[in-house]
Formats: structure tokens, C-alpha cells, sequence
């Protein structure tokens, strides 16, 4: 045997033997390339990840913000209710034309003749519909303003709103421009007055559904939405546990449970769309339950983060090490009072984290929701589960459809409130991690 | 095998004994990871054409200074090596040479075999191909014969070339990987404990096998093992806590040490 | 109301069981066999359970009974007409029952005797009623009512002796000997298993409800028509233009569906897996634990805004370059990639899907023993031909898995789609024109009204099985392939 020696195989007997050509440079030549490739595909990954936040948040940062005229306004009596009959027919104060108050008010500020009607009609436009409403309520609660001046904050429209914040190109033609050139000039007037200005817009945050973008905002779907997690909390946290601690700490091994096993695995890579299906034919169709309520959205969003829930438990249930279960039983401690009072409290952190990380993607979901009739024109605020709402990603969904300039603003600004909605779930759940994070 | 040759294999290596030729030349190596240090100053030589046996207790510090011979501990994040190893003439830890090429000359096996989840001809073929050693199929063929022919695995495995490396026993995977480390011609193997994963049988041929190679390689060996380092080994150092104790003589070291922690650690007191 | 009044049953039989216990005892624990809360729960269990048992029965069946009972006392010619008719009546019962519940009893006796006024009387109340009642359904729904206040009553009553039953025979039954503690224990164990046979339920769930409606759109489509048609143009569900049948062909939004993941996975197989072996092999783990997280950022943005992010930014500006470049090379400025195309959406899908190939391969790159590593290491391998020739060969099951499903993700992506992809259903190859998938029609054909008989609306319960029984297949064949895997390597 030891007498078949190779030449390739020859001892090294001698010193300073010449060196073999293994190719070393063209070899790190290629090792260098592969690295840059691997430098390259993550750059590629975070680049992306800056941009598509970059360009949300450059779109969406001036939503926060709303361009309002603030103006005297004279409620003057002849306008609201000529012939006094107030008293007699509370609907006059209903079906007042309050748009021309305010249109008067800022025609006022800016030196526009009421008679010049084209003039009065391009101030009319400046401003935002929603100032009807603004008004009317303001005069029905309390009917002794009329005849009183009071200076009033009002929306500006969307498209002023608009070439306030710089977004409309002012260099294109004016007939290609929702804003002509006049309006523009009235409103550098009025901003130089200071009757013109941004504030901060609380609207975004509270109103409910409009066809104007400037007096959109998404409190009905933050409502519903938080309906909806609260179901999901509700439901999908006592299920799945309950489902995860069968699972893992009494489940025999057999065919049975091997079969759960693969179905809860695949059921957490099930496209959400299908739960939506599911809540259309069952909840819907089958139970009647109401469209568009919240709490079909919560029932069908708990089924979709159920299986999330309980992969996570189970994971969070195996890191409780044996030693723990035999130190309990030994003491004389039933199955169920080791798992209750011992294993479960450990594995606690680990649950809550991966259902934070759960309830932040149902929060994030909007197919399924499309499918139950989330998607609603709400204007109202749901007051139970059972009532018409909208959820945070549907809004989003439906104001990407708006084909107005200023509701990309809107959508965008929708997005960051989203967006910081799911951080702050992100890095609670991070924080409870390293917290409660234990090495056995 | 016979006696004849192996004789004479014996004497040739005596006469090389008288005028010592060093392989490998360890100055004042000390391992560090991260703030713990796990070697303290060894000054250790690896002489050529002979085995060296590492022995010593567990954590003594004698598989890190193997992994040290080919820079292993390179891929260990936090390892941090000081002193000065020379392959030759070669300063293994200097920028020039490349630690590619070195391992190339310092072949390793390890101990647990680790055969690639590839067939058996693939496995030998690995190190030649990445290094580029044959130049076409025939040679290949060459190569991986005469590779499985030195460790003495031809015979068994020359019928299911194409099968896979991981089929193997325990005993015979670790000659696919003696095998698979000679494929690359290394003028030193490194071996981390070869024999503790396997059995008897296989621990016996796997130590003949390492005899055999003697005449052709340098060969450091760790074990755990006293008889067998007795058995396979000509020198033998003996490490504790981080550091070398003695270095001797196999011979001398079994029946005379000159350390008295040696003669403890050998008669068992401790370890 | 009546689960509270349950309730505060169930509470009181919970602490009458623990002082029964408790003196029993007689402040010995020892003595019992459980601990004296094992003995109260042992009672509240036995108070709620039976009365949430006949309280569920009851609101199942009573409502069958009911209309049973009303329907029974229709007069000849109304049980003749077609059932579609019968259930239009009993809906039209049912709102004049709803509307007598606001009259008050002389209107109500006014009505019954003339059923002619109660249209007229319920719209003075604010309720208005589809069409003029026959006089049968004025009693019907008089009847209607009056059962369903008896019914309540009775369930009421019933549910409450029921709990007042339960808690009184449990109690007498708390003896020192009484194993409480394993009775309590074997219904946590059996609402344990309950639950986790809610997983089970669902995929039951999902499959039969849309095995029915698909079969009900079988029944006026054929399935090879909509398995095998290459046009897809269902017309508009006009209710009552029954002949207009538009044609419902599944292939060219299946091929789309496809086409579009797999311009996404073009995207994401190569930067997810090498960003997954620069993290496994070469990064720190310093850069690891910054640049892990991040790209999983990427998995937890919604997708919504993924479909906005294609909308606004990447499908113009796609558009934009491709009339830039045509200007450039043949001086006609027209856009040859439309802002939504097969492209866009397929790009902005494959961002989203970074994170899922990276995380899923590093974990499978991971889980190759560095043994292997350290094995091709020690002959003197780079660190990229240790990769490319052992670790790859050695993950690829597993990474054919990762890929697998990250397919099927793809594969049931929708908001994006939705928003990027275009509605138009074509088949064609190239990827600067739109084309639609699976899930936008499914999508598109059920928002706004709905009619559950019409095939417009029907069709996308069968696209909805279809695309489940796609990505089901994908699932476990990739969950097979990934569990053999990790067996091999544990």
C-alpha cells in the first residue's frame, strides 16, 4: 500500500521546496467580488428601505400641518335669518348659507367688491367647504353670536392649501392649475397680513371620512382599528395560549397532533386575502352578521394572527427549561398547577412579544379588511363594534384612490401615524424582549 | 505492509533525528479570547517527518495551539494570537503570507469526521480542485486514488466513489477525511483529537494509518489519550493550564518525565 | 344581561364552595383532598358551563322553531310560491314585526284588524316597510313577536334554573374525599384542547365555505370554462340582467399572478440570499445586529404602503426614465414602461420579500455545522469557496424551501398588486405593461355590492380556493422540505 506514491503526493522532505501555484490572486480576486456582492445586496435592501420611508415621509411630513385663514366674521343676521323666525323654525339655522359669511369675511380682508361676482366666486373657492359646518355649529350652539363679529380659524381649501405648501408647480400654465394666478396673488396677500398661516392640523387626527381632502382625517378609522386590536388582544391572546400550551406540554405525539402542527404552520403562511373569504362566507353570509363592522374585521384579523400567536408561545414554552416542570412535579404539583404557575410565568415575556408582533401586523393588514366591506365612506364615529367603520390601512387605501393632489399629502401623513403606530408596538416588544430576556 | 520497509523507515528516521530539522518553530505563543487567555509563552518545535503528540487535561490549551499551526483560530471572532510561529522559514502570522496558502501546506483534520455532504470522489476531489492541483479528469482520478490508497480506504471504497461521503462509518469517515486532507499534498497534518469519536476497531486502523503517513508528512496530534499518544507519537508535549510543561522523547516522556506534573498527569492523579 | 346574572351565580356558588370547604376542613387543609379554591371553582365551573351549554342550544335552535311555528300558519297560496318569494316575505315579516314593536297597542290592534293603515301608520313612526303587507303577514308578525317575547322569557328562566341547578348539586357533592382538583383540571384540559382545535376549525372553515360558494359558481359556470378560459370579463353584476354572462377564464390572471411573482422573486432570491450569507459568514456581529433588524424592517412595513410607495414613487418614476431613455436613444419622448406594469409591482413585491428569503436562508445557513466550515477551512479554502461549494450545496434543501415560500408569499400578495399591477386582464410577456392577478380580481369583484347568487360575485370564492390550494401545496411541500432539513442537521 504505502508503496503507491504520487507525484503530487511526494513528501516535503527537502526545505525550501519551490512553492505550489494555488492560484492565491485570482482566488481573493474572487473572494473580494463575493463579498462585494453580499456588501451589495444589503445596500440594495437598505437603500430601498431609506427611500420608501424617505419618500413618505417627504410627502406626508406637510400633512401635519394645515393652511388656515383666520378672520373676523361677522354673523350678521341678515344673512343667517332675515325674517327672524329663529325661534319658530329651528331649521333656518340648519340651512343657512354660512359659506358666504366667510367668503364675505376674507373678501373683506382683501379688498374684493362684493358686487364683482367672478372675483367673489374665486375668494369663495379659496376657501374650504367644511367651513359650513364649522359655522353652522358654532351658530346653533350658541344662537346669540348672530349679529356679533368673531374672529374664526378656517380651513383654506385643498388646492390652496396645496400652493401654500409649495406642492403645486406655479410656473405651468393657469389653466392647467386648479389654482389661478389672482388666488395665488390673494393669498401672499393674506399670508402677509398674517391672516393666512400653517398650524398644526389636528384635524388629521380626529375627523372622520370627507370627499375634502383638507377636512379628512382618520379618527374613524383609528377607532375601528383599535376595536379591532382590542378584539384580536381579547380573543387571539387567551385561545392561542391556551392552543399552545395543549400543543406543547400535553399533546401526545401522534398523527393528530402532527396534523395540527403542519396546519397551524401553513395557516400562518396562508395569504391574508383568504381570511377575508373566510369572513365573508362565515361571518357575513353565514352568521348575518352587519358588513363593515368592526368586529367581523376583529374576528377575522384574530383567526389570521392566531397562528403567529400560538408559533410564538410554543417557542416561548420550549425555552422554559425541564429542570423547572420536574422541579414543580417533584414538590408534589399537579401537570396543571406546574404549567400555571411556573412554566407560564416564564415563558410570559416571550408570549407578549411575539403577540405585540402579531397585533402589529393585524394592524398593518388591509386586504382581508377590503373583503368585509371595510371599505366605507364613515364619517361618523363607531360607537360600538358593531357599527359601520374603517380601519388605518383601508383609509390609506382609499385615499391612494383619490385622484386630488392633496390627498397623497393626506395618505402619506395617514402612512407616518401607521408607521409610528407600529414602532412604538416594535420596539415595546423589543424592549420587553431584552427586559425579560433570560439565559438558562 | 512489511517489516522490511518499515524498518528501514525507522532507521531513516533515526539518522534524520541526530541532526534535528525543525518543521515548525513556536516562539512565545500566547492565545487570547476575547480577555481571557487561554496560552501563556509556549516555545514549542515541531520536528520533521515525526509525530507530536499535544497531551494534557482538558482546557489544557493543547487544541488551541493546534488551531494556531494553520491559523483556525482566525475564524473565531474574538481570538487574538501574539508570538511568533514559523512554517519553515515562514512567519505564519506575518501579512505576506496568506492564510489560504498556509493552510494549503497545514492540512487539518478535525475531531469529529466531517466529510462534505458530497460523494465520496468529491470529498478527496474538494482541496485539489479549489487549488487548482490537477489539471484534468485523469489527473484527478490520480490524485483521489492514490489519496484514498495512502489512507488506506481504497480498498473500500473504490466500488461507491459516487456515493455519498456521509454514508460512511464513523471509522471510515475519519479516513475520508485523513484522505481528504493528504488530497491537497500538506507538509504538515494537523489532527484535533481524530480517534475520540470512534470506536476500537476504527481508533486501531486510524493510528496505523497515522504511522504509515509518518514517513512522508509532519504530523501534530492531540489526544486524549495516553496510551495512544504513546502508541502513534515519537515527541510528545505535555500542556497544562495554558501552559507547556515538558516536551520530550514519547519514550522518555512514559517512563522518565522530567516535570513532576507530567509523571502526576500520566499516572493519572489528575486530569 | 343574563350572562351577568350567570355570572354573579357562578361567583356565589365560587365562594359558597370555598366556605364549604373551608369549614369542612375545619381549618385543617390536610384534611381535604384539595385546596378550598379547587372546591369554589369546582362549583362555578358546574353553575356556568350547563347554563352557557343550554343557553347556546337554545339560541341555536329556537330561531329554526320559530319560523317553523310562523311559516306553518301561512295561508296556502304563500307556501306555493317559489322559496326565493317565501324568504323575500319572511324578510318583509320580519320588519313589520320590527315596526309593530314601536306602535303602541291600540295602533297594533288597529292594524291587525286593517293591515291596509300599517304602512301608513309605521311611516308616521320613522319605519318604513318595502312594499303594502297581505294581511296574513300582519298576524305572522304579530305572531312573531309574541313568540319571540315568550321565547327570551323561557330562555331566561330556563338558563337560570339550569345554573341555580348546577350550582346547588355540585355543592352537595364538596366532601373531604372529592377529588375537586382533578374535575376542575380536566375542564381546563378540555377548553385547553378546545382551542387548539380552533386552528383545525379554521382551515375546515376556510376550505368549506369556499368548496360551497365555488361549487354554487360551478353550477352556472363550468369549471373547465373557468379553469381553462384564457378570457377574463365577467360583466357587471346588474341585478336583473340575468342573460348577460360575462366569461370567467383563470388563465391569464394565473399567469399574470405568476408572472409578477416571478419578476418579485428575481428581485428577492439574489439580494436576499447573498445579504443572508454576507450576514452568516461575514459580518461582525456587531454589523449583523444592526443591519439584521433592519432589513427586517422591511418585512414589517404593511403592505399598503408598499402599494403606495409603487403608486406615487416607483411607477413614475419608472415611467419617467423609460421616456427619458427613449428620448435618448430614438428622440420620441413616450414613456415604454407605464407607471403600472408587471415591473413596478414586481419590483416593489421583491423589496418586500428581501427580508423573508434573507431571514429564512440565514437561519438555514446557520444551521450547516460548523464542522463543514471549519472542515473546508482547514484545507485551505476561501471563505467564499467554502460558501459557494460546501454550505450552499450542503443548505440548498433548505433554501429551496425558504424560496418556496417566499413564492407562495408572493404568489397571495395583494395590496400591492392592487395598487401597482393595473385591473386589466391580459395575457402578454412584456413587463412594462400592466397585467392583473388573481387577488386583485378577488379583490375588485367584491367591493361595492355584493349578491351572493350571481356568478360575478361567486367567481371569487373560486379564485380564493385556487389561490389556496396554490399556496397550501407550496406551503408543505416547502415546510417538508425545510423540516427533513433541519432533521438531517439536529
Amino acid at each position: 500500500m504505502s508503496q503507491v506514491i504520487t507525484p503530487s503526493a511526494a513528501p516535503a522532505a527537502a526545505l525550501g521546496r519551490p512553492r505550489r501555484d494555488i492560484g492565491i490572486k485570482r482566488r481573493y480576486a474572487a473572494e473580494r467580488r463575493f463579498r462585494a456582492y453580499g456588501i451589495a445586496a444589503i445596500l440594495f435592501g437598505l437603500v430601498f428601505l431609506f427611500i420608501l420611508l424617505w419618500s413618505v415621509v417627504s410627502k406626508g411630513y406637510t400633512a401635519f400641518q394645515q393652511t388656515m385663514i383666520t378672520v373676523p366674521i361677522e354673523f350678521s343676521e341678515q344673512l343667517i335669518d332675515p325674517k327672524n323666525e329663529r325661534a319658530s323654525n329651528p331649521q333656518k339655522l340648519l340651512t343657512a348659507n354660512y359659506p358666504v359669511l366667510a367668503r364675505n369675511a376674507v373678501a373683506k380682508v382683501l379688498g374684493v367688491a362684493e358686487t364683482d361676482r367672478t372675483a367673489m366666486r374665486d375668494v369663495g373657492l379659496m376657501l374650504s367647504d367644511s367651513v359650513r359646518s364649522q359655522l353652522r355649529d358654532l351658530v346653533v350652539a350658541d344662537p346669540s353670536i348672530i349679529g356679533k363679529t368673531q374672529p374664526v380659524r378656517l380651513l383654506a381649501s385643498g388646492d390652496l392649501d396645496s400652493a401654500f405648501k409649495g406642492q403645486i408647480n406655479l410656473s405651468v400654465s393657469e389653466n392647467n392649475r386648479k389654482i389661478s394666478d389672482r388666488q395665488v396673488g390673494w393669498m401672499n396677500q393674506l399670508s402677509e397680513k398674517g391672516v393666512l398661516a400653517k398650524h398644526f392640523n389636528t384635524g388629521i387626527f380626529f375627523n372622520g371620512a370627507s370627499s375634502r381632502p383638507e377636512a379628512a382625517g382618520v379618527g374613524v378609522a383609528l377607532i375601528g382599528s383599535f376595536y379591532m386590536m382590542l378584539i384580536v388582544l381579547v380573543l387571539a391572546l387567551p385561545i392561542g395560549v391556551a392552543a399552545s400550551i395543549y400543543l406543547e406540554e400535553f399533546a401526545p405525539k401522534n398523527r393528530f397532533t402532527d396534523l395540527i402542527e403542519v396546519n397551524i404552520n401553513n395557516l400562518a403562511a396562508v395569504p391574508s386575502i383568504v381570511y377575508g373569504l373566510l369572513g365573508l362566507a362565515v361571518f357575513i353570509n353565514f352568521m348575518g352578521l352587519p358588513r363593515s363592522a368592526s368586529l367581523i374585521g376583529g374576528l377575522v384579523l384574530t383567526l389570521m394572527t392566531l397562528p403567529t400567536i400560538i408559533i410564538a408561545t410554543r417557542a416561548a414554552l420550549k425555552a422554559v427549561p425541564p429542570s423547572i416542570r420536574a422541579a414543580a412535579l417533584g414538590l408534589g404539583a399537579s401537570k396543571m398547577q406546574t404549567i400555571f404557575h411556573h412554566v407560564l410565568p416564564l415563558a410570559m415575556p416571550g408570549i407578549l412579544t411575539g403577540t405585540i408582533i402579531g397585533l402589529a401586523h393585524a394592524l398593518g393588514e388591509t386586504a382581508p379588511l377590503l373583503l368585509i366591506g371595510m371599505v366605507a365612506f364613515v364619517a361618523n364615529y363607531p360607537t360600538t363594534p358593531l357599527d359601520p367603520s374603517t380601519a388605518l390601512p383601508v383609509q390609506i387605501y382609499m385615499w391612494a384612490n383619490e385622484a386630488e393632489r392633496a390627498f397623497v399629502e393626506r395618505t402619506s401623513g395617514a402612512i407616518i401615524i401607521l408607521l409610528l403606530f407600529l414602532i412604538v408596538m416594535n420596539v415595546g416588544a423589543i424592549l420587553l424582549r431584552r427586559r425579560f430576556e433570560r439565559r438558562w | 505492509m512489511n517489516m522490511m520497509s518499515e524498518a528501514a523507515v525507522e532507521k531513516a528516521l533515526d539518522q534524520k533525528m541526530n541532526d534535528v530539522s525543525y518543521k515548525m518553530v513556536g516562539k512565545d505563543v500566547s492565545v487570547y479570547y476575547g480577555e481571557k487567555r487561554a496560552l501563556f509563552d509556549v516555545n514549542l518545535n515541531v520536528r520533521e517527518n515525526t509525530v507530536t503528540a499535544l497531551i494534557g487535561p482538558s482546557g489544557c490549551g493543547k487544541s488551541t495551539f493546534l488551531r494556531c499551526l494553520n491559523r483556525m483560530n482566525d475564524t473565531i471572532e474574538s481570538c487574538r494570537v501574539t508570538g511568533r510561529i514559523t512554517l519553515d522559514t515562514d512567519d505564519i502570522y506575518d501579512p505576506s503570507i496568506d492564510v489560504v496558502e498556509l493552510r494549503a501546506r497545514v492540512g487539518m483534520v478535525f475531531q469529529k469526521p466531517n466529510p462534505f455532504p458530497k460523494s465520496i470522489y468529491e470529498n478527496i476531489a474538494y482541496g485539489p480542485r479549489i487549488h487548482g492541483l490537477a489539471r484534468n479528469k485523469a489527473d484527478m482520478d490520480q490524485i483521489v486514488e492514490a489519496s484514498l490508497q495512502r489512507a488506506g480506504l481504497w480498498n473500500e471504497a473504490k466500488d461507491r466513489l459516487q456515493e455519498s461521503g456521509t454514508g460512511l462509518s464513523g471509522g471510515q469517515q475519519q479516513r475520508l477525511c485523513i484522505a481528504r486532507a493528504i488530497a491537497v499534498s500538506p507538509e504538515v497534518i494537523l489532527m484535533d483529537e481524530p480517534c475520540s469519536a470512534l470506536d476500537p476497531i476504527a481508533t486501531a486502523k486510524v493510528e496505523e494509518l497515522i504511522h504509515e503517513l509518518r514517513s512522508n508528512y509532519t504530523i501534530v496530534i492531540v489526544t486524549h489519550s495516553m496510551q495512544q499518544a504513546a502508541r502513534v507519537s515519537q515527541r510528545t508535549a505535555m500542556f497544562h493550564l495554558g501552559q507547556l510543561v515538558e516536551e520530550n522523547d514519547t519514550d522518555k516522556m512514559f517512563t522518565n518525565p522530567d516535570d513532576q506534573r507530567t509523571q502526576d498527569y500520566i499516572m493519572g492523579r489528575f486530569g | 344581561m343574563l350572562l351577568l346574572t350567570t355570572a354573579v351565580i357562578a361567583i356565589l356558588g365560587y365562594l359558597a364552595g370555598t366556605r364549604r370547604a373551608l369549614a369542612l376542613s375545619g381549618g385543617r387543609s390536610s384534611t381535604m383532598h384539595s385546596r378550598p379554591g379547587y372546591y369554589g371553582s369546582f362549583v362555578a365551573v358546574w353553575t356556568a358551563l350547563p347554563a352557557l351549554l343550554v343557553l347556546a342550544a337554545w339560541l341555536i335552535i329556537s330561531p329554526a322553531v320559530i319560523n317553523n311555528v310562523v311559516r306553518s300558519d301561512f295561508p296556502a297560496e304563500a307556501l306555493a310560491q317559489s322559496s326565493a318569494t317565501q324568504s323575500l316575505n319572511f324578510g318583509m315579516i320580519e320588519g313589520i314585526a320590527r315596526g309593530l314593536n314601536a306602535l303602541s297597542p291600540d295602533e297594533t290592534a288597529q292594524a291587525e284588524r286593517n293591515p291596509g293603515d300599517l304602512r301608513a301608520l309605521m311611516g308616521g313612526r320613522g319605519v318604513a316597510i318595502a312594499g303594502d303587507p297581505e294581511p296574513y303577514m300582519v298576524k305572522a308578525a304579530i305572531d312573531l313577536n309574541r313568540m319571540r317575547m315568550l321565547n327570551s322569557w323561557g330562555s331566561t328562566v330556563g338558563v337560570l334554573i339550569v345554573a341555580v341547578l348546577g350550582a346547588l348539586i355540585s355543592y352537595r357533592l364538596i366532601a373531604p374525599r372529592f377529588r375537586a382538583r382533578n374535575r376542575v383540571e380536566h375542564v381546563i384540559l378540555g377548553s385547553l384542547i378546545l382551542a387548539s382545535s380552533i386552528a383545525i376549525l379554521t382551515t375546515v372553515g376556510i376550505v368549506a365555505s369556499m368548496l360551497t360558494e365555488a361549487t354554487q359558481f360551478f353550477h352556472a359556470i363550468p369549471a373547465w370554462e373557468f379553469f381553462f378560459g384564457t378570457v377574463w370579463d365577467p360583466r357587471f353584476a346588474a341585478a336583473g340582467s340575468g342573460g348577460s354572462e360575462g366569461q370567467f377564464g383563470l388563465v391569464p390572471l394565473l399567469l399574470g399572478t405568476l408572472y409578477i411573482g416571478f419578476v418579485a422573486m428575481l428581485f428577492a432570491v439574489p439580494v436576499g440570499l447573498f445579504s443572508a450569507i454576507y450576514m452568516a459568514e461575514y459580518a461582525s456581529p456587531r454589523l449583523r445586529s444592526v443591519v439584521k433588524p433592519l432589513l427586517e424592517v422591511l418585512a414589517g412595513i404593511p403592505t399598503i404602503v408598499y402599494g403606495f410607495f409603487a403608486l406615487t414613487t416607483v411607477g413614475p418614476f419608472l415611467r419617467d426614465i423609460s421616456a427619458q431613455i427613449a428620448g435618448l436613444t430614438t428622440g420620441n419622448y413616450t414613456s415604454f414602461i407605464q407607471a403600472q406594469s408587471v415591473l413596478t409591482a414586481g419590483f416593489v413585491m421583491g423589496i418586500m420579500l428581501i427580508p423573508y428569503v434573507s431571514s429564512l436562508s440565514d437561519d438555514i445557513i446557520t444551521a450547516v455545522p460548523r464542522a463543514m466550515r471549519d472542515g473546508s477551512l482547514g484545507l485551505g479554502a476561501t471563505r467564499s469557496e467554502t460558501v459557494k461549494r460546501v454550505i450552499l450545496p450542503a443548505a440548498l434543501p433548505g433554501i429551496v424551501g425558504a424560496i418556496l415560500m417566499t413564492a407562495s408569499r408572493a404568489i397571495g400578495e395583494t395590496m400591492i398588486v392592487v395598487l401597482a399591477a393595473g385591473v386589466a386582464a391580459r395575457m402578454q410577456i412584456n413587463p412594462f405593461e400592466p397585467m392583473t392577478t388573481v387577488t386583485v380580481k378577488i379583490v375588485n369583484q367584491l367591493t361595492g355590492d355584493l349578491e351572493f347568487t350571481s356568478p360575478q360575485t361567486l367567481v371569487a370564492f373560486a379564485l380564493g380556493i385556487t389561490l389556496f390550494a396554490i399556496t397550501l401545496c407550496l406551503n408543505i411541500y416547502a415546510l417538508y422540505i425545510v423540516r427533513k432539513y433541519r432533521e438531517q442537521y439536529e
